[in-house]
């Protein structure tokens, strides 16, 4: 099958996650003509395997304006994506344990308040009052209003209706393998090249495989590959309402209106972007099932239905990579942001408005500090990464 | 430095086998089963001496005594719930969790039974004729007062044989299969007379006890009634569509129903082994050659789990697969090893020619997929309908792991296994044609049986947890 789309697109986005699908639907329903190339299918990746939380506890704090706004998408789907994931708030507990963890959430809480994220410190008995389940050994916690997790494994299915009606142009299954120009447009080709794509702009949104796919554009820029283990019990009376981690962000916690606690927390698996998450690390697995019974003892008589590995992507200073791409015209950059599915749709939303000559709401996260030359590259980057 | 040479994963007569062949060659081999002893399904053990003797248990106590003087060290009563690409195994069993290594892998993990579908197939009450089996072999106790035999294969008669012989009534016998179709099976039946013999011996008590034998009959409604469980069998054809004519509507307090059988693929599918869609073999299976070396060093697959062909074939299947490893492994300078293959070669062939002739009568059949109907749950552990599958494939649920996700078909507690070849055809036929090899098959997920957090966990203290560093603020 050699498949060449006889009209090109206004725009193509390379990746189908949360990222890339808003930006282009944004785009879509500006009146533009979009195509989202997908390796697997939309939201099977790191959009839709995540935890699912929609959290300013774990949010670097200076995304903390653009998770907030964020969040209010999340909550009111119906309003731009017209299709549902199941978001739920509920109010958001981070956890200490330890005089050292006190200091911590202090630290913490104090550097989110400033960039807008109502955060109170609650003692001991206020936080057993707000979740009552907790392990009363806890010292003290940071409450957030703005918190609640969504069903992420929906996400593929939300987004793949509504881009359909935006008139998206959908291909799965379609692993971008070359970038060229062709005639002032740019050429996405397909293995073997058994499908072509032209567009005007480019969109490169690949999350974990950015690296790879800004090389076929001839730009250098490290992304790091973090395998985050996930773990999900059986259905289980209530044990917990609210959404729990610990003062350090190295625990996620909530239970579905179905019974099921998910827990993550971001303790690492073994993978790597070609082969995807490959296996749990039994340490980390037990290590984060400690954490988490450490937090609800209750949760010791759940059963462990399923675990699974998902893949995070961060950048060289860990914040994101949005806006256009040094020394091309017309393709621009989005991903690499940290708790990236609480704030994904917003940062889609604010790339639509850049590309469409719009002045973003909130300011973009220029790629060009990231750019490392070819030959510094090959030396130093490699043992960064792996 | 690995705690084994082998690790076996399963104590049937594959398992059992592959471990006394490794064993027999100087390997230090371990074997796993989360039964309280060897045999498998076929050759299951009853549970304990008051349980009453049915016929047919010497091979299974054969295969046990020859365990038993092996030098093979047993895992029974273990459940093994992880396998890492570095052959580790995390089990859990009655000290609590353990774990070892080994340098390599046989895994014989068998089947998982069938069922297609039908209105009422989730009341309490219709249970599988492999559970059946258990119920009678094992515990010795007969699946209901009066039992209504359903569904296709060799295990139908089995069933309904072993209930008479426990003095338990068999309402009717409905079978897929026609006569006809019996009758292809015979020129592969000639190859194991023995296994012939049993057979005819199985039909004909249920003939002398008068059961009804409804051929090319399959059920198609179980509703409560007053007095038990009602049934509607209704003729079928070839493909397995329920086609015009006579309903016949049978009472039982038990409906034992099967549809055959699909190999056990999760740790071959865990560990990434190349796998390969045969409707004949039961289902996916990993790519491996005739003594069962799969794609990844050291690995291999023997039994029904590599293909079904029936517990004869799996004996010399398992020997296979030991001999093989012996072999890999440099077990041993002199050829003997070696020079064993090819017997146990031709005994495997013809064993398995019987077994797959079995397996024939047993395989998919797609119009009794597509006569599921759209309110009739597929996916029991939540719920998922048949219409909701269709809607999710119509949206473009292109292969199984979209329509998991997209409809939760596959992600309860029993990870798919239930539902998974009746889920997948169905989006095969709707989406691809009718392939098999483009709709998947759902992602292997450890653990491999759901495990409590405090099995896992085991005693602690905050201190004990290795907490990484923190996350960048």
């Amino acid at each position: 099958m050699n498949q060449a789309m006889t009209t090109a697109f206004d725009a193509a986005v390379i990746g189908g996650g949360v990222m890339g699908c808003t930006t282009a639907l944004f785009l879509a329903r500006a009146g533009m003509r979009v195509a989202v190339i997908e390796r697997d299918a939309l939201c099977r990746g790191a959009s839709g395997v995540n935890a699912g939380t929609l959290t300013l506890h774990m949010t670097r704090a200076a995304l903390v304006p653009y998770a907030i706004r964020a969040w209010k998408m999340w909550m009111n789907t119906g309003a731009w994506l017209g299709h549902g994931v199941l978001a739920t708030a509920a109010p958001g507990l981070s956890l200490a344990f330890t005089e050292h963890e006190k200091t911590l959430l202090q630290q913490r809480a104090a550097a989110r308040r400033e960039y807008g994220a109502q955060i109170d410190l609650l003692d001991r008995d206020a936080a057993l009052a707000v979740e009552p389940g907790l392990n009363p050994a806890v010292l003290q916690a940071a409450y957030c209003a703005t918190d609640g997790f969504a069903s992420a494994y929906l996400t593929g299915r939300a987004y793949h209706a509504a881009l359909r009606e935006a008139g998206v142009h959908i291909f799965e299954q379609t692993p971008a393998t070359r970038i060229d120009r062709v005639a002032g447009m740019y050429q996405v080709s397909g293995p073997d090249d058994a499908i072509h794509i032209d567009a005007t702009r480019l969109v490169m949104a690949g999350g974990v495989w950015l690296e790879p796919l800004l090389a076929m554009l001839g730009i250098n820029i490290p992304v790091k590959t973090l395998v985050n283990q996930l773990i999900v019990t059986e259905r289980m009376p209530p044990v917990m309402q609210s959404v729990l981690s610990i003062a350090n962000g190295l625990l996620s916690m909530k239970q579905f209106a179905n019974g099921s606690v998910l827990i993550g927390g971001g303790w690492q698996g073994i993978g790597d972007r070609e082969r995807g998450g490959v296996e749990t690390v039994p340490d980390n697995l037990i290590g984060n099932l400690r954490l988490a019974q450490h937090v609800i003892p209750a949760l010791a008589k759940a059963r462990v239905a399923r675990i699974w590995l998902g893949l995070e992507s961060e950048t060289a200073d860990a914040m994101p990579m949005i806006g256009a791409l040094p020394g091309l015209a017309n393709v621009w950059v989005i991903g690499c942001v940290h708790s990236g599915y609480t704030s994904g749709p917003y940062m889609g939303k604010l790339l639509a408005q850049a590309m469409l000559g719009e002045e973003p709401e909130l300011p973009l996260f220029d790629p060009a500090r990231l750019v490392v030359p070819a030959a510094a590259l090959t030396q130093s980057h490699r043992e960064k990464t792996e | 430095m690995p705690d084994f040479d082998v690790l076996v994963l399963g104590g049937g007569p594959a398992g059992v086998n592959a471990a006394l062949a490794a064993s027999a060659a100087g390997l230090k081999v371990a074997l796993f089963d989360e039964n309280t002893a060897a045999g498998g399904q076929v050759y299951r053990a009853p549970i304990d001496a008051s349980v009453p003797l049915t016929g047919g248990r010497q091979p299974g106590d054969a295969l046990r005594h020859e365990l038993a003087q092996s030098a093979v060290a047993t895992y029974f009563n273990h459940v093994v719930w992880a396998v890492t690409t570095d052959y580790r195994v995390d089990a859990s069993g009655p000290a609590g969790p353990m774990h070892c290594t080994g340098r390599a892998l046989i895994v014989a993990t068998g089947t998982t039974e069938r069922v297609v579908p039908f209105d009422g197939w989730t009341t309490p009450g219709v249970i599988g004729l492999a559970a059946a089996t258990i119920l009678l072999k094992s515990q010795g106790i007969l699946p209901g007062r009066s039992t209504l035999v359903a569904g296709c294969g060799p295990l139908l008669a089995a069933v309904a044989a072993k209930t008479l012989e426990g003095g338990g009534k068999v309402e009717a016998i409905a079978d897929m299969a026609g006569l006809g179709d019996w009758g292809r099976t015979l020129p592969a039946m000639v190859s194991r007379p023995d296994l012939m013999l049993e057979g005819f011996h199985w039909w004909r008590e249920i003939r002398r006890a008068g059961v009804p034998i409804l051929s090319r009959h399959t059920i198609v409604k179980v509703e409560q009634a007053r007095d038990g469980l009602l049934a509607t069998l209704a003729p079928c054809d070839a493909a397995g569509r329920p086609v015009a004519g006579k309903r016949r509507s049978v009472v039982a307090d038990c409906i034992a129903v099967g549809h055959g059988l699909t190999p056990s693929t999760e740790i071959t599918r865990l560990l990434r082994a190349e796998h390969r869609y045969s409707r004949q073999a039961g289902g996916w299976i990993a790519v491996a050659d005739q003594d069962g070396r799969t794609s990844r060093p050291r690995l291999y697959v023997a039994g029904d789990g590599a293909g079904i062909a029936g517990a004869a074939a799996a004996s010399h299947h398992g020997t296979l697969a030991g001999l093989a490893c012996a072999i890999d492994l440099d077990a041993t300078e002199t050829t003997q090893f070696r020079s064993r293959v090819p017997a146990v070669r031709q005994l495997h062939v013809k064993a398995a020619r019987f077994g797959r002739a079995m397996a024939q009568l047993m395989a998919l059949r797609p119009g009794h997929v597509d006569s599921v109907g759209p309110q009739t749950i597929v996916c029991r552990c939540e719920d998922v309908t048949r219409a909701e599958i269709d809607a999710a494939c119509d949206a473009g649920a292109h292969d199984v792991n979209q329509l998991k996700a997209w409809t939760r078909c596959g992600m309860g507690p029993c990870q798919g296994r239930t539902c998974a070849d009746v889920a997948a055809e169905l989006l095969a036929a709707r989406v691809h044609g009718g392939l098999r090899e483009p709709a998947g098959c759902f992602s292997a997920r450890t653990p491999l049986r759901p495990m409590t957090v405090e099995a896992l966990t085991g005693d602690f203290s905050y201190d004990d947890i290795p907490i990484p560093k923190a996350a960048p603020l």
